[in-house]
C-alpha cells in the first residue's frame, strides 16, 4: 500500500529551499526514489532500561546490553537475523569522541553488520531504519539509543548545539530558551501557569503506572504553583529531570512483522521537519514543523486514542497538542512523558516505544508519537501507529 | 583578534567537565591494577579473554562473566610505532616506542611504552614484561613501561590472529 | 574503595572559526558599537544577520543599520548565573527587537531585579570599552534611560 507519508513528489533529498518548515530527507522523497509503493513497516518488539537520575555503577555498554538482549528475546531474533542496525546518541554526553562506536560492544556486531548511527535522538535513528526497510532487500531492523545525562553538565552540553558565533559565547542553556518560549506563550493567549502545572500533575500521575519512570506521584496543582520560580517563568517541575537510560526497538516489514508478533504497531505515516535555527526568527508560541509533520504523517485522518509527545518542558505539551490538533479525548503521555523521565537522546525514541506498546497490547488502535530535537522545539518528528 | 589568510577568525574556547564513572568491568580491572594484578575477563560464548574489558565481548555482545583470569605480567609485542613528533600533552621524550602487548593467555592487547631497549631494535614478536611504578593505584599509569624479558622472540604464528 | 571507580574528566579546546563575510561585517560593526541587520527575501530586516534567508534560502547581501535600542519581546529571569554568561549577578535573558529590525536577538538584560522586567520594555545596549569586533563588545542590555 502507499503510506500516507507519500505526500508530494520530489527529489529524494529535498533541498532546504522550499517554504518552511523543511526537511532534508523526506518520506515522499524515498517513495519517489523507489518509484513504487511503500512497504508496510511495524514496530514488533521494544525494550527499555529503568530511567535513573544517575547510573553510577554501569557504563553505557553495561546499561545497553541487557536492553538489547531483552529486545531480541522479545522478538525471538538473533543479531544474525537483523538486516540493519542503527543507533541514536550523542558523544558529548560521554565526553568521548566516537563513543557510539564503543556502544556497539553491546550488540555483538560480528561478523560485520550493516550498521549506522545518527547524532540525534533515537527517534531519528528509527526514521532511518524505516527508510532503510523501504529498500526492500531486508525485513528487519534494530534501533537503539542510549544516554547518560548525569556525568556532564547537560545544560552546558546542550548549549553547544546553538549558533557558535552569536549564541554560544553567552552560554544560554536550553532551560533559558525554553523559558523565553514559555513566557511568549503565557503572554500570547489564554495559557496560564495553572495550565502548565496541570500538565505536570497529570504527567506525574500517569507515571505512577510506568515502572520505568523516574518522577511519579500525586501532586496538587495549587501546591505546584506555590513552588518558587526556577528560571522564571519556569518552575523546576516545568523542566525535565536529568536521566540516564537506554531503549531499543525492532522494526519488521510485512509478513515478517506478523510472524514475530500477533499485533504489530504499524507505522502508517512518519515525517520530520525543521525550523530556522535563529531563535528570534521563529514564532515560539507555535510549532509549524510539528504541524506539517503531523499533516504529512496523517494524524488528522482518524481518531487518535493515545499520543506520546516529547515535551521536555510543560508548556511545550500545550504547543504540541495545538499543532497536532489533539482534542480532550486523546490520552496524552500515558507513560508520564519527558517530565517523568528524560534521558537525552533516548526520550524521543521512548515516545515511539510507549505509543507502540499501547497498540501492541491492544489498549489503543491508533496512536501518535512525537519526538523533538534542538532548542525550544526546533525540529520535530511525528509518526502515526495503528493496529491491524 | 587573530587573523588567518583573508578570512577573519574568531576564537571560541570550550570546556566541559564530567564526573566519569568507569562502570563495573573497568572498575574491576583498575582495582586489580591497584594490587599489581592484571585481570582478564572471559567471554562465556567464545572463550576469549579480554583485558581492560568494558563489560562485554565486543564480538558476541554478551557480558564477560565467563570467569576472571589473573594474567601473567609477560607477553608479546604484536605491533608498535616509534614516535618522533612531539605533540601537546606528551609525557615521554621523543623518540620513543609504544606498542600493543598481548599478555600470555589474553586475546586482546594492552597498549604500553617499550623501554630498556634502543627504539631502533624494537620489533614485532619481542617478548616483554611489565615494569611497575613504586606506588601503584587504580590507573594504567601504574605500569611504568614494558621491557624485554630476554626470551627468544615469539613465533609470528602465535600472535598473527591478534594484529 | 567503592564498587565502581570515578574520576573527573574534562575536555577543553579552543575552536578557531572562520566567520565569513556576513558575520565579519556584523562583528566589525559591533567593534564600532553599532548594530547592522540584513534584508531578507521579504524585505524584513534580520538581526543578527544571516547569510541566507531562513525561509527561502536565498543569499542575502543588503545590510541595514539598526538601532542599539529596542524592545523586549520575551524574557526569562536567571537567579543563578552560570560561568561564561554575560553577567555574574541575577539577570534576564531576553529576546530583543532592535529599532529597525523585524526579528529578535538574544542577549542579557541587567535589570537588577525581576520586578523591573516586562515584555515591551525598551532596552539599550551597554557596550564594553575594548571595541572588540566580536559579540564580547556587547556587555549586556539595560533599561533605556528616562
Amino acid at each position: 500500500m502507499v503510506l500516507r507519508a507519500t505526500g508530494k513528489a520530489g527529489s529524494p533529498f529535498a533541498a532546504v529551499l522550499g517554504r518552511r518548515p523543511v526537511r532534508t530527507i523526506s518520506a515522499s522523497g524515498a517513495a519517489a526514489y523507489l518509484g513504487e509503493a511503500m512497504r508496510d513497516v511495524a514496530i514488533v518488539a521494544t525494550a527499555q532500561s529503568p530511567a535513573l537520575r544517575k547510573e553510577e555503577r554501569r557504563n553505557e555498554v553495561e546499561i545497553l546490553m541487557p536492553v538489547i538482549h531483552e529486545l531480541r528475546e522479545n522478538a525471538k531474533l538473533d543479531q544474525d537475523d537483523i538486516g540493519f542496525t542503527v543507533s541514536g546518541s550523542c558523544d558529548y554526553l560521554q565526553g568521548q569522541p566516537f563513543a557510539f562506536v564503543t556502544a556497539l560492544d553491546a550488540i555483538g556486531p560480528w561478523p560485520p553488520i550493516d550498521e549506522s548511527h545518527v547524532e540525534m535522538d533515537g527517534a531519528w535513528a528509527l526514521y532511518e531504519a524505516w527508510v532503510r526497510l523501504q529498500h526492500g532487500d531486508i525485513d528487519t531492523a534494530l534501533v537503539y539509543s542510549f544516554g547518560k545525562s548525569s556525568p556532564g553538565d547537560i545544560r552546558r552540553i546542550l548549549t553547544l548545539q546553538l549558533d557558535p558565533y552569536y549564541l554560544v559565547p553567552m552560554w544560554p542553556d536550553p532551560v533559558a530558551l525554553a523559558a523565553l518560549q514559555a513566557r511568549a506563550l503565557l503572554e500570547s493567549d489564554g495559557v496560564s501557569e495553572k495550565d502548565m502545572a496541570e500538565v505536570v500533575a497529570r504527567s506525574r500521575k500517569h507515571a505512577k503506572d510506568n515502572p520505568n519512570a523516574q518522577l511519579k506521584g500525586d501532586v496538587d496543582v495549587d501546591q505546584l504553583l506555590n513552588e518558587p520560580m526556577y528560571l522564571s517563568p519556569l518552575r523546576k517541575h516545568d523542566c525535565p529531570p536529568i536521566t540516564d537510560g537506554a531503549a531499543a526497538v525492532i522494526l519488521a516489514a510485512g509478513d515478517k512483522a506478523r510472524e514475530i508478533t500477533d499485533r504489530p504497531a504499524w507505522i502508517r505515516g512518519i515525517d520530520h521537519r525543521i525550523e530556522p535555527h535563529s531563535l528570534g526568527v521563529r514564532d515560539l508560541t507555535d510549532s509549524p514543523s510539528t504541524r506539517k509533520a503531523g499533516e504529512v504523517a496523517g494524524v488528522g485522518s482518524g481518531k487518535v486514542d493515545v499520543a506520546e509527545l516529547y515535551a521536555p518542558f510543560s508548556h511545550q505539551e500545550i504547543i504540541l497538542r495545538r499543532a497536532l490538533g489533539l482534542g480532550d479525548g486523546v490520552n496524552v503521555n500515558p507513560s508520564g512523558g519527558a517530565l517523568a523521565a528524560n534521558a537525552v537522546m533516548v526520550a524521543g525514541l521512548l515516545r515511539v516505544i510507549e505509543a507502540a506498546q499501547r497498540i501492541m497490547d491492544g489498549s489503543a488502535d491508533r496512536a501518535v508519537a512525537h519526538a523533538t530535537s534542538g532548542p525550544a522545539l526546533q525540529q520535530n518528528l511525528v509518526a502515526v501507529l495503528e493496529g491491524e | 583578534m587573530p587573523e588567518r589568510g583573508e578570512g577573519t577568525i574568531v576564537e571560541r574556547p570550550l570546556r566541559l567537565d564530567y564526573d566519569y564513572t568507569a562502570g563495573l568491568a573497568q572498575s574491576r580491572f583498575l582495582k586489580g591494577i591497584a594490587q599489581k594484578k592484571i585481570l582478564g575477563e572471559r567471554c562465556p560464548k567464545c572463550g576469549k579473554v579480554y583485558v581492560g574489558s568494558r563489560g562485554s565481548c565486543p564480538t558476541d555482545g554478551v557480558a564477560t562473566d565467563g570467569g576472571e583470569v589473573d594474567l601473567p605480567h609477560k607477553g608479546t609485542l604484536t605491533t608498535f610505532c616509534v614516535v618522533n613528533v612531539p605533540f601537546a600533552g606528551q609525557s615521554v621524550e621523543c623518540p620513543y616506542a609504544s606498542g600493543y602487548i598481548l599478555l600470555d593467555g589474553a586475546d586482546i592487547p594492552l597498549m604500553g611504552l617499550i623501554q630498556e631497549i634502543p627504539h631502533d631494535q624494537v620489533r614485532m614478536g619481542l617478548r616483554v614484561e611489565a615494569v611497575w611504578e613504586d606506588e601503584v593505584g587504580p590507573t594504567l599509569q601504574s605500569i611504568k613501561y614494558w621491557k624485554p624479558t630476554g626470551e627468544p622472540d615469539a613465533d609470528y604464528e602465535t600472535y598473527k590472529m591478534h594484529l | 574503595m567503592s564498587d565502581v571507580l570515578r574520576a573527573p574528566h574534562a575536555i577543553e579546546y579552543t575552536y578557531t572559526r572562520s566567520v565569513g563575510p556576513v558575520i565579519d561585517r556584523f562583528f566589525a560593526g559591533l567593534g564600532e558599537h553599532r548594530f547592522q541587520g540584513i534584508k531578507g527575501s521579504d524585505g524584513k530586516v534580520i538581526v543578527p544577520p544571516t547569510e541566507y534567508d531562513p525561509y527561502t534560502g536565498e543569499t542575502l547581501t543588503e545590510f541595514v543599520d539598526v538601532g542599539d535600542v529596542g524592545v523586549v519581546t520575551s524574557w526569562a529571569w536567571v537567579t543563578d548565573p552560570q560561568p561564561g554568561q554575560p553577567l555574574d549577578r541575577p539577570f534576564a535573558w531576553a529576546l530583543i527587537k532592535l529599532d529597525g529590525a523585524d526579528t529578535s536577538m538574544l542577549h542579557a538584560v541587567d535589570a537588577g531585579d525581576e520586578s523591573k522586567m516586562s515584555t515591551g520594555m525598551r532596552v539599550k545596549a551597554r557596550w564594553t570599552e575594548d571595541n572588540v569586533p566580536d559579540m564580547s563588545s556587547i556587555a549586556c542590555f539595560e533599561a533605556e534611560a528616562g
